[in-house]
C-alpha cells in the first residue's frame, strides 16, 4: 500500500514525510545563538536540536548522527562554540555523506554572538533554497516508522487511548509498516507474556533481558514503579499496571529488540531499550517524554502516537506528534492540543475498535502532509541527555 | 451483552472495567444478571464477568495480570482481597522460560 506520492526521497534511498532543516547546537553554549538564528524560520520548517554536555558521549553522537540525517531533514546547520569536545567534522561529514546539505558555524571563529546569528540566518536561507526542490517518491506502507509513547497517564490510559494505539499498531503491522514501542521500566511484570510473543526464543529471552536491566536500574535510583494510588485506582497487581502500558504494543508478535538509533530492518513490531547498559552512571534512563521520543525519532519514526490521561502538551522537532487523549474531561478541557479522543470509548461514543481505527488513518494523513495540533502549535520540544549502550546483537533483529 | 457502565477490553476476559464511578447499592448488568454493587468503586476498578474459580488467571487484555485467591462469583469486586499476582522475578522466568520451550 502506498501511503503518499509525494514523499522525500533522500540520497539513501529512505523517505521522509517533512522536509526540515535543522539548526544543531553541539554544546549548550552555542543554544541561545541557534535557537536566535532559527526564531524568525520556525514557521518555514526549520527546527533546533542540539546536546548540550561539553564532555564527549558515543550515544550522543550517534543519537545526533541519526537525528541529522532522518528521512524527515533536508538539510543541516551546526552551531559550535568552537572548545566543546564534540566532533563536529565528524557529524559534518556523516551528514554530507548522506547527500544533505551542511554548514557548520563556530561561534568563535565567527566573530562571536551578533555575527554568527547574522551568518547562521543567511546560511538558513541558502540552505532552505537548496533543500525546497528535494526529489519526491511514494511512500510504502513496509517504509512507514512509528512509534509509541505515553505520558501524564492517568486511569482512563490504560483502558482507552493505550490499547487504542495497540489496535493502530497491529493494523499497522499488519500493513507491512514499522511499530516500535518502548518504556521496559513500565513493562516490570510483562516479561513472561512479552518474552511469548518474541519470532524467536533468543529474542524472547533478550526482552525479558531489557526489562530486568529496567528493574534493577530503578532499584538503584530508589524508584518503585507500584504505589498504594495505583491499588486505590482500581489496579491490583504489578502486572495490571504495566499491562496497562503494554497494550499500546497491541497483539502482533515481536520482531526484534532496538536500542537508540537502530532503524527497523523490515517491517514488525519492535521493542526499543531505553535503559543504559552497565551500571548506574548518568542518572534517570529518561529525564521526561522528550528524551524518549528524541530516541524514537532517532530509531527512525516518521510519525509519534502519543498517549496522555492527564494532558501532556509536548510535540518533538523532526517528526510530528500525534496526541490520543485518554479522559475524555481531558479532551473536553484541552481540545486544542488532542488530535483523538480516546476517551470517548468511556462515554459510549466509541470503542477500542473505532478509535484504533481514527488513530491509523490520522497516522496516514499526517504521513500525508496534514499537521498534528502540538505541530500546528510548532512545539518543537527536544532533550538529550548522556548515556552508554553496547551494541545489540545479531538475536535482536530479524533477518532480512 | 453488559452494562453500558462496565468496560470489556477483550471478549475472553473474566474481568470488566468500571468506566465511570458506582456508587453503593448501583445496579449494573452482568451477563444478563442484574448486580448490587456493594461499595463505591471508582473508574478503573474490576467486576468479575463470570464467576472464577480459586486458582484461575484473572484476564484483562486478554493477558493475564494474576490469579483468584478464592472463588469469585460474578459481579463481585476482584481486588486485592480475592486476587494475587503472579508476577516472578525475571531470572526465574527466563530459567522456566527456557525449559518450558521444546528446541
Amino acid at each position: 500500500m502506498i501511503i503518499t506520492e509525494h514523499a522525500y526521497l533522500r540520497s539513501d534511498g529512505r523517505k521522509g514525510i517533512r522536509n526540515h532543516l535543522v539548526v544543531a547546537y553541539l554544546v549548550e553554549c552555542a543554544h541561545h545563538v541557534a535557537r536566535e538564528i532559527v526564531y524568525p524560520y520556525r514557521e518555514s520548517g526549520v527546527e533546533l536540536i542540539g546536546f548540550g554536555g561539553c564532555y564527549p558521549n558515543a550515544y550522543a553522537a550517534k543519537m545526533m548522527q541519526q537525528l541529522c540525517t532522518h528521512p524527515n531533514v533536508g538539510g543541516v546547520l551546526l552551531l559550535s562554540l568552537g572548545c566543546e569536545s564534540f566532533k563536529r567534522t565528524e557529524l559534518a561529514d556523516a551528514v554530507a555523506a548522506s547527500g544533505r546539505p551542511v554548514e557548520t558555524l563556530v561561534i568563535q571563529q565567527s566573530g562571536g554572538t551578533r555575527k554568527t546569528i547574522e551568518q547562521g540566518r543567511a546560511l538558513v536561507q541558502q540552505l532552505l533554497a537548496r533543500i525546497a526542490d528535494v526529489p519526491r517518491a511514494p511512500l510504502e506502507m513496509r517504509e512507514f516508522i512509528v512509534g509509541t509513547i505515553c505520558g501524564g497517564s492517568d486511569a482512563t490510559s490504560g483502558i482507552t487511548a493505550n490499547p487504542g494505539v495497540g489496535r493502530a499498531f497491529d493494523r499497522l503491522v499488519r500493513e507491512g509498516a514499522s511499530a516500535i514501542f518502548e518504556e521496559t521500566s513500565e513493562l516490570i511484570g510483562c516479561e513472561a507474556i512479552m518474552a511469548e510473543r518474541a519470532v524467536t526464543p533468543e529474542l524472547g529471552a533478550l526482552l525479558g533481558t531489557a526489562v530486568a536491566k529496567a528493574a534493577a536500574y530503578h532499584r538503584v535510583l530508589g524508584h518503585g514503579s507500584f504505589a498504594t494510588g495505583n491499588a486505590e485506582g482500581g489496579l491490583t497487581t504489578q502486572e495490571e499496571k504495566s499491562m496497562g502500558a503494554y497494550a499500546k504494543s497491541g497483539a502482533s508478535r515481536i520482531s526484534g529488540l532496538l536500542k537508540p538509533g537502530d532503524v527497523p530492518p523490515a517491517g514488525g513490531l519492535y521493542l526499543l531499550d531505553v535503559v543504559p547498559d552497565g551500571e548506574v552512571r548518568f542518572g534517570f534512563p529518561n529525564i521526561n517524554d522528550n528524551a524518549e521520543i528524541a530516541e524514537l525519532i532517532a530509531c527512525g519514526s516518521h510519525v509519534i502516537l502519543f498517549t496522555t490521561g492527564r494532558g501532556s502538551v509536548v510535540g518533538s522537532a523532526i517528526s510530528p506528534v500525534i496526541k490520543v487523549c485518554a479522559n475524555p474531561e481531558t479532551y473536553r478541557r484541552m481540545s486544542d492540543d488532542m488530535d483523538v479522543d480516546a476517551g470517548k470509548i468511556l462515554e459510549g461514543r466509541g470503542t477500542l475498535d473505532s478509535v484504533g481505527g481514527e488513530i491509523f488513518d490520522l497516522s496516514l494523513a499526517v504521513a500525508r502532509g496534514e499537521k498534528s495540533k502540538s505541530e500546528a502549535l510548532m512545539h518543537q520540544e527536544f532533550v538529550l541527555t548522556y548515556k552508554t549502550f553496547e551494541p545489540i546483537g545479531p538475536s535482536c533483529l530479524p533477518r532480512v | 451483552m453488559s452494562d453500558s457502565k462496565l468496560l470489556r477490553l477483550d471478549p475472553l476476559d473474566n474481568v470488566l472495567v468500571t468506566i465511570q464511578t458506582l456508587e453503593a447499592g448501583d445496579r449494573v448488568i452482568i451477563e444478563g444478571r442484574q448486580i448490587t454493587v456493594p461499595q463505591r468503586l471508582t473508574l478503573g476498578h474490576k467486576l468479575a464477568a463470570r464467576d472464577i474459580r480459586t486458582g484461575e488467571k484473572i484476564l484483562k487484555y486478554h493477558m493475564p495480570i494474576g490469579s483468584a485467591t478464592r472463588d469469585i462469583t460474578a459481579g463481585e469486586h476482584v481486588h486485592v482481597h480475592n486476587m494475587k499476582s503472579d508476577y516472578i522475578d525475571t531470572v526465574e522466568m527466563l530459567a522456566r522460560h527456557s525449559l518450558g520451550r521444546s528446541p
